[in-house]
């Protein structure tokens, strides 16, 4: 038996997977930032005024990294404003009255795939992005510099984060999109294996997928562990493959793509229906009827959880996605993003108020990180000031997952500590 | 409504806290307590009240005059009272044992910074500062409680087992059964096995502490004794070895955080206490040995560091 990366037991909170996928109603209006992906912002290609249709393209840069944005409501643009993202940058963000006719856009058709030049087209114009969180143009990654030597998809429904059952949930409803996706990918870039990785706290999903089992395309049950969907975990612990430093997946000839993704490219695929809504988790001590709910792109967070039923609590704080490594949104008026896998909202009394208290060398954090890292030392080496040290420490590795601060019995807050360790070390490398 | 609390991930946190620890620690040390005030009366629960008001109070006093913020409530200072009250004989007097509580949080805790910062276990160093200032006091031995000895004498004090082997009095050692449940000569909390044992592994089983350095320390122990001529298992029942593997040798803050850290840790523990037991002047070394291994600790780290998973090497990185 190989040995398992490190991680954590957290709390499941998995309470909405038995509830089916129920369709959003169309808001009165959405919000489309120009800014969704790993790369440059996109251009809006509609003026205040226009007349959209649903999947008509809305934004694109002239940038080879850049994914076109769709309207996801038909109806006026009435507004072209300023937004902030939540990693703090200004973008554009088109506003959309919706007329709730959902008229489509007569260009929409099902793609021409001839090769994979033209699937990796066909991907782009899709409009997606990694849709698990990590938002990286999907069409880059199958498009790897050295195609020849990429023999394995593993497809991450490891869902390891609490709270969400969105993959879960399409996993079982939406399979067939799921195929068409994973076998396109497997076809276009002639692929030798695919590996669906599934936390073992999904019986009924991986259950599901085995009935289309082949010599090879496995269904691997993961131990619930958090974090098994980070991305190098996962890729150790279904393929037993490192991925070193500084390197990508594609070098040791894997692709790993988010299970909800592929549902996406299989429903572009059969439709030519672009990205323009998407299964999120609502569900959190919060909210009064937790559920997963298809939503259209651009929705704020305000109607989503209005049609969730509300609060049933006073929320103390809101997450775009779960509680381990999701973002503290600011507003309710906040839409629903193109990589956002859930809002999850806690109560006042469930929100972590813990205050910092002197590290008392446990080595909790160093047993819990999956990369084996010592966040202690980091956290020390960083009061220091000491960049080569932090260097050592390769502090660089981390993905901040978070599994050393949600053990650590002093609160110390190390993932601020390494976000500010990884700046202190870009700055130092500029200088 | 209120504004939306605003923060970095992660944003659910375990149970475990350092309160809970301390907490932990001390539930399992009660048994050693209750066998201590069995074995040897009332006098041990008044040591140990002593103990603990005097360091909760230094703590408290310090911390005011220092003017930073009173942390009496991770019950640190609660613990280390606690273990220096094991750790000291039971008829020491209740000044000199005030003085050990003063010494070990005010110049071993606090002077160095407060909780996570010493560089070496209060309660144990205390009890060094003791041996060195009150010799006569320190290894002056109540005899445990009349009524639980066969062949009890009137004597009000005893030599421990140890101290009757360093003399070369073999005759006049314990049975194995009297060493096991404690009724011998020796520190209050150190003596009796079975409450030892329970509240070890109450923590092994609640992770508070793992397995790994009582496990070297209490096994290298017996390996070397065996090496030295000893017969090992009346030198793992004896003295202070059980308290100090599984209570003080574990003290996060002074032994290493890797596991092989731990494992070199404690095997210095269990060579220095297996030597200092045979070939010192002292009977026994627990207390010095777990010293000078805190001591180290901080080499060992530096030596122990792990290994990033997909890390380059800085060699493979030059190439
Ligand atoms: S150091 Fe980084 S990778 Fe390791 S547990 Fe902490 S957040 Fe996760
Ligand atoms: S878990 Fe917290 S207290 Fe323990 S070593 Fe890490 S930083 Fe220190």
């Amino acid at each position: 038996m190989k040995k398992h990366l490190n991680g954590v037991k957290v709390p499941h909170h998995k309470g909405t997977s038995e509830k089916q996928i129920v369709w959003m109603d169309v808001p009165e209006k959405v919000t489309i930032p120009m800014s969704q992906q790993i790369g440059p912002p996109c251009e809006p290609l509609v003026a205040v005024g226009d007349e959209v249709k649903v999947g008509q393209k809305i934004g694109f840069a002239d940038h080879p990294m850049s994914v076109p944005i769709h309207a996801s409501v038909s109806g006026k643009v009435t507004a072209i404003e300023d937004f902030l993202t939540p990693m703090g940058a200004m973008t554009k963000a088109i506003i959309i009255t919706a007329d709730k006719l959902q008229e489509k856009d007569p260009a929409i058709a099902p793609p021409v795939v001839t090769d994979h030049a033209s699937f990796v087209q066909a991907v782009r114009d899709s409009g997606l992005v990694g849709l698990g969180g990590a938002s990286f143009p999907t069409f880059i990654k199958l498009n790897p510099k050295d195609l020849a030597s990429v023999t394995t998809l593993v497809v991450n429904a490891a869902e390891c984060e609490p709270f969400i059952t969105a993959d879960d949930r399409g996993m079982r409803e939406l399979s067939d999109k799921l195929f068409v996706g994973i076998e396109a990918v497997r076809k276009y870039l002639e692929l030798e294996q695919v590996i669906i990785g599934v936390e073992d706290n999904k019986p009924a999903a991986i259950a599901h997928l085995r009935e289309k089992e082949t010599d090879t395309l496995k269904v691997q049950s993961l131990r619930s562990r958090y974090p098994q969907g980070g991305e190098k975990v996962l890729i150790y612990e279904t393929t037993g493959k490192v991925v070193g430093e500084g390197k990508l997946p594609a070098d040791v000839g894997v692709i790993v793509m988010n299970v909800t993704s592929l549902i996406t490219l299989g429903q572009y695929l059969l439709t030519g229906e672009p990205l323009t809504y998407r299964c999120v988790t609502v569900a959190g001590s919060a909210i009064a009827n937790p559920q997963n709910v298809m939503v259209y792109l651009g929705t704020s967070y305000q109607d989503v959880i209005d049609f969730c039923g509300g609060f049933s609590q006073e929320p103390g704080a809101v997450f775009m996605g779960g509680p381990m490594m999701g973002i503290c949104v600011y507003d309710l008026s906040f839409p629903v993003l193109k990589n956002n896998n859930a809002i999850v909202a806690l109560s006042k009394k469930d929100v972590v108020e813990d205050k910092e208290s002197p590290c008392i060398n446990c080595g909790r954090c160093i047993s819990a990180c999956p990369f084996n890292l010592m966040p202690t030392n980091i956290d020390r080496a960083l009061a220091a000031g000491d960049v080569e040290m932090l260097k050592e420490l390769k502090v660089n590795l981390c993905m901040e997952c978070g599994s050393c601060a949600f053990v650590c019995p002093a609160k110390r807050q190390l993932v601020v500590s390494n976000k500010l360790a990884k700046k202190k070390l870009m700055n130092a490398g500029k200088r | 409504m209120d504004k939306l609390k605003v923060q970095v991930s992660p944003h659910i946190r375990s149970a475990v806290s350092t309160q809970k620890i301390m907490l932990m620690v001390l539930i399992a040390l009660a048994p050693a307590g209750i066998a201590g005030i069995v074995i040897f009366g009332l006098r041990a629960l008044l040591l140990m009240a002593v103990c603990v008001v005097a360091c909760v109070f230094f703590e408290w006093l310090y911390c005011k005059l220092a003017k930073k913020e009173i942390p009496v409530g991770d019950l640190s200072a609660v613990v280390t009272g606690l273990l220096l009250a094991y750790n000291l004989p039971v008829g020491l007097p209740i000044w000199e044992a005030i003085v050990g509580c003063a010494f070990a949080i005010i110049v071993v805790k606090q002077l160095f910074g407060g909780i996570g910062k010493n560089f070496a276990n209060p309660a144990i160093t205390a009890r060094i500062f003791l041996l060195a200032a009150f010799a006569s006091e320190m290894t002056t031995w109540a005899a445990p409680r009349a009524s639980l000895v066969a062949n009890a004498t009137d004597a009000l004090t005893t030599a421990t087992p140890l101290g009757m082997i360093n003399e070369g009095l073999v005759e006049a050692l314990p049975s194995y059964s009297q060493l096991f449940w404690g009724v011998t000569g020796g520190s209050l909390g150190e003596t009796c096995v079975p409450a030892l044992l329970i509240g070890g592994i109450f923590l092994i089983v609640m992770r508070v502490i793992q397995p790994t350095i009582p496990l070297v320390y209490i096994g290298g122990v017996a390996v070397f004794s065996l090496l030295f001529g000893q017969d090992p298992l009346y030198q793992v029942m004896s003295g202070g070895l059980l308290l100090g593997a599984f209570f003080m040798a574990t003290d996060y803050v002074t032994s290493p955080a890797t596991t092989k850290g731990k494992i070199i840790f404690a095997l210095g523990c269990a060579l220095l206490t297996s030597a200092i037991r045979c070939f010192g002047s002292y009977p026994e070394g627990v207390s010095f040995s777990i010293l000078i291994m805190n001591i180290i600790t901080p080499l060992i780290d530096r030596f122990c560091v792990t290994k990033p998973f997909g890390a380059i090497e800085p060699k493979e990185a030059a190439k």
